[in-house]
Formats: C-alpha cells, sequence, structure tokens
C-alpha cells in the first residue's frame, strides 16, 4: 500500500470545479512597452508571476491564450497593465478573470502617470488581490484524477526517446486510468508516424482531427522549409525528424487519444489529447510554430495543465510561470552536469538501476510531492519564462480587415 | 555492460548507451546480434549499423523507418548525417555531421 498514484494532497477549489495547486496573483501586460513596469510590480512579491504579449497591434490567439492563462486553476487573481494606447485591452481581460470568480484589477500607466506611479499602486493592487485570495479559497483534497499534465519535450537526444519520454508516456497511462487528463503537444514532431499515429485514435472522430492536424504540420513544416529539430538534437545522436518524431511520440504513452485540442481550448473530458500549436494557413502566412520549448509550454499551461512535464536529454534551465515544471532526463550524465537545474533522472532505467514502470512510479510520486507545495528546481530558482506571440488559428477570410473595394 | 541497445527486433541500427570503439561491442535488447565490431568511435545517442544497409533501404530503429540509406553503410559503421537521410526534411543533409551546426546560414 504504497501506491503513489493513490496519493492525496490540498488544492485550492476554484468557481468553475477546478482545482489548482497553486494559488498565484499573475500579473498581464498587454504590450511590450508596459513589460518593465509588470515585472516591477512583481518583484519580490511571493507567489505572484507575469505573462504578457508584446505586439501593440491585437491578435485573437494571444487573447484567447492569455484568457485562458488568467483563468487557468492555478491562478486565484489577476491585475492586467496596460500603457494606454495599444490595440489589446487590459480592462477586458480583468473583466474575463472577475467572471470566472477571481478577483481582478487593470490600469493604463499613461492615466496613472509613470513608472513609478504604476509600480506603487501595481504593488498595492497586488498586495490586496493576494490577501483576498488567501482568506477567501477553499483548500480541498484532490489527487490524480483533478490533474491536467502537459508534456514537452525539448533539448532532445537518443536517450529521450529511449527512458525519458517513454518514462512519461507510462505515467501517462496510469494518469489516463485514474481518470485524470494529459495533454502531449508538438505535432511538428509526429512528422513521418501519420499512420501510427491515426491508429492511436479512440474513433473517427478523433482519427479526423488527426489526420486534419498532420497534414497541416507537414504542409506547414514544407512552407516553411523547417523541421522540428535542432543542431542539439543531430549532435546528439538523432539524424532524421522521422527519428525525433519516434522518440518524442513515445511520451504519448499507450492509451487511445480522445481528439485534438488547439491553443486557448480545454480538453472537454479526462483521457490523452493532442494539442495541436501549429498555425492555420492564413493570408498573412503561416508564421511560426514551436520558436522554443517555452513557447510549447504555455500553450499546455493554457489547456488547463496544472503542471508540466518536461523531457530534456541535453538539459535545459526554463521554469514556467503558474504551472510547476518538472524536468525530466533520460540523461544520467546531464542529471549529473544540471542536477540544480534538473529534477528528474530516467537515466537510471538505461543503468539497469531501475526498470521503466520504478521510474514512472517515482515520477508519479515526484508529481505529487510538487502539487502538494514543494517547489520543484525551476521553480525554487525562480525560473518563470514566458511565450506569447503573433499567431494565427482563426481563418478569418482573406478580406476580413482591409476595404479593398473602396 | 553493453555498450549499445537494440530497441525493436526489426531495427537494423543499435543505440550507443556510452562513448564506443573502434572494436568490439555488445549490443542489448531483443534479437540483438550476438558480436558487433566498431570500424571508428562512436558518441553515446549515435547509432550504429546491425547489418550491411544499400544505398535508398530504410534505416529501421523502433521498428519503424527513420530515413533511406543515402550510400552504402556496412554493418558496424556510425549511421548519422552523412549515410542517412530524412524523407521529408532536406535541411539536415546540409548540417555539419558532427556538430549538427548550419552550413546554409550567412553571419556576415
Amino acid at each position: 500500500m504504497n501506491d503513489p498514484l493513490a496519493r492525496t494532497w490540498s488544492g485550492y477549489l476554484r468557481v468553475d470545479g477546478r482545482k489548482g495547486i497553486r494559488n498565484i496573483v499573475l500579473v498581464i501586460y498587454t504590450v511590450e512597452c508596459a513589460r518593465h513596469v509588470a515585472h516591477l510590480i512583481a518583484q519580490d512579491e511571493p507567489d505572484t508571476h507575469v505573462i504578457g504579449f508584446p505586439g501593440c497591434y491585437d491578435n485573437q490567439y494571444a487573447i484567447r491564450l492569455m484568457l485562458a492563462l488568467a483563468r487557468h486553476p492555478n491562478v486565484g487573481a489577476v491585475l492586467s497593465v496596460g500603457l494606454g494606447c495599444e490595440y489589446t485591452q487590459p480592462g477586458k481581460i480583468a473583466e474575463v478573470a472577475e467572471a470566472s470568480g477571481r478577483p481582478a484589477a487593470a490600469f493604463y500607466i499613461q492615466d496613472v502617470g509613470g513608472t513609478r506611479a504604476s509600480v506603487a499602486k501595481g504593488k498595492e493592487i497586488v498586495a490586496d488581490l493576494r490577501a483576498r485570495i488567501t482568506r477567501d479559497t477553499p483548500r480541498v483534497p484532490m489527487g490524480f484524477a483533478d490533474l491536467t499534465l502537459g508534456c514537452e519535450c525539448g533539448g532532445s537526444d537518443a536517450t529521450s526517446g529511449l527512458v525519458g519520454n517513454p518514462c512519461v508516456g507510462r505515467l501517462f497511462d496510469h494518469l489516463v486510468d485514474r481518470g485524470g487528463t494529459a495533454i502531449v503537444e508538438e505535432i511538428v514532431e509526429m512528422i513521418g508516424l501519420r499512420d501510427l499515429i491515426l491508429a492511436r485514435a479512440a474513433d473517427d472522430r478523433a482519427s479526423g482531427e488527426l489526420a486534419a492536424a498532420y497534414d497541416k504540420a507537414v504542409a506547414y513544416c514544407q512552407s516553411v522549409r523547417q523541421y522540428s529539430v535542432s543542431p542539439g538534437n543531430f549532435s546528439g545522436g538523432l539524424t532524421t525528424i522521422e527519428e525525433k518524431s519516434m522518440g518524442a511520440f513515445a511520451k504519448s504513452g499507450a492509451r487511445p487519444i480522445q481528439g485534438v485540442i488547439r491553443v486557448g481550448e480545454r480538453p472537454p473530458r479526462p483521457g490523452l489529447w493532442v494539442l495541436d500549436s501549429v498555425p492555420d494557413p492564413h493570408f498573412m502566412g503561416f508564421g511560426y510554430t514551436n520558436p522554443n520549448d517555452t513557447e510549447g509550454i504555455m500553450d499546455l499551461i493554457g489547456a488547463g495543465s496544472q503542471l508540466v512535464l518536461f523531457v530534456t536529454g541535453r538539459g535545459s534551465v526554463i521554469g514556467s510561470p503558474i504551472a510547476p515544471l518538472v524536468k525530466v532526463t533520460g540523461n544520467s550524465r546531464t542529471y549529473g552536469r544540471m542536477s540544480e537545474d534538473m529534477d528528474f533522472d530516467a537515466g537510471r532505467v538505461l543503468a539497469g538501476e531501475i526498470t521503466l514502470d520504478d521510474a514512472a512510479l517515482d515520477l508519479a510520486a515526484m508529481i505529487a510531492d510538487v502539487a502538494g507545495g514543494r517547489p520543484s528546481k525551476p521553480e525554487a530558482l525562480g525560473h518563470r519564462e514566458y511565450f506569447i506571440m503573433y499567431k494565427h488559428q482563426d481563418t478569418p477570410a482573406l478580406a476580413q480587415g482591409c476595404r479593398t473595394n473602396g | 555492460m553493453i555498450h549499445g541497445f537494440k530497441i525493436h527486433p526489426d531495427d537494423n541500427v543499435a543505440t550507443l548507451l556510452v562513448d564506443a570503439g573502434p572494436g568490439p561491442v555488445v549490443v542489448g535488447g531483443p534479437a540483438a546480434p550476438a558480436d558487433l565490431t566498431l570500424a571508428a568511435a562512436i558518441e553515446l545517442g549515435h547509432k550504429v549499423a546491425l547489418a550491411d544497409i544499400p544505398a535508398g533501404a530504410a534505416i529501421v530503429k523502433f521498428g519503424v523507418s527513420i530515413g533511406l540509406a543515402s550510400r552504402d553503410v556496412h554493418r558496424g559503421e556510425w549511421v548519422h548525417l552523412h549515410n542517412c537521410r530524412s524523407r521529408f526534411d532536406a535541411r539536415s543533409s546540409t548540417l555539419d555531421v558532427h556538430t549538427g551546426a548550419t552550413t546554409d546560414t550567412r553571419y556576415e
């Protein structure tokens, strides 16, 4: 009777019934011009994280993602800060957060009157929001059935496909069997595996969604002449995108895929889901997908993951706001070299010290610890990297927004 | 102690778990060959051919084709960018075979 998947811990109950493993105040800025002020507001404030969007012209995809993050189960309250002349409206973001039962506020820096006055006002608001959510948020027991876990991989080497991703895949099988939700990202890292992924579809609808997302990903990579594989991957022994795909897809485990969600959407029911972050073909061109690991992690958090697993054979020092990042490596050398940053060494499986099953259960125990409040390594180091960019998953008509006929 | 691992019975390559070679190595995994000699040193994470693979034939790992041999590959030889090409990604064939660095980007 020492089943880590049976463990429970105390969570934070939100009005929509979802449960969080953290209770943070989220500061959201709505243009690059407000970024420094937003970060000064959050500086030295406990449990206060920052995200934001750099563009002055707004973007429906980015707004959908920011609204999903503002209503994330780990977020208790929201302060939205704008400069005052951008398209994206901080007041609207606060309204949506408030409608979800979260205390929220917004202001424009131009109205308040400059850097120091805005920082002072922001800190006052953050202190008030934090006091309110600390006092008012109900604590409830939660377990693996209440969890949505995302998995991203980056800085992959050959161990990622041998043990790092298979270890997470085994854990995801357990999570799904317990009634939880698992999300894998990176359709561009399924290229070469069309028949294999379609064979995993739970039903015809899921199969159709996977086929459409796969075909779009191939068209995208052909269009931008770039596949999701980097110099470090090649140096680590991966030779082709097909080889990397097989390793990356191992993180999905063996359970049926329920369907495809897009950025800013949540899985409509528990089970295993694929998140499509590839831009749609659009009048502005595809744009970029997966420009870095942080972007994919933001998408997984946007889908409601309370915690995200990041599998990296070569090692990485990133973290994430809102949802703790737990870094897994299948390479014991990397673990030894970067043990300050890497949470979990699945390379012990390759050394023959433990089985893949043991490793998955060890990982489950670590997840329960972090869900119960113990900071993950990147969380303890203060890593809160975020990345929100222009992208299109909306496919408006070509002429929308233009008056071309006089 | 095993030096390399063959993941799937159908694979014609194994992955090195340690830096090894040149010389004889032990490969673990399903239907792994009893003996194998590396023609040259191969680094951890990289692949070695378990059989002679003619140009144009599939390189098989995880039981699936991960690419095609771009020239004849001999048993015991390192399999990487110089002799295996993706069916999708053309640019990867232009990268530096040791570092993976690009050779087609201008820095000035």
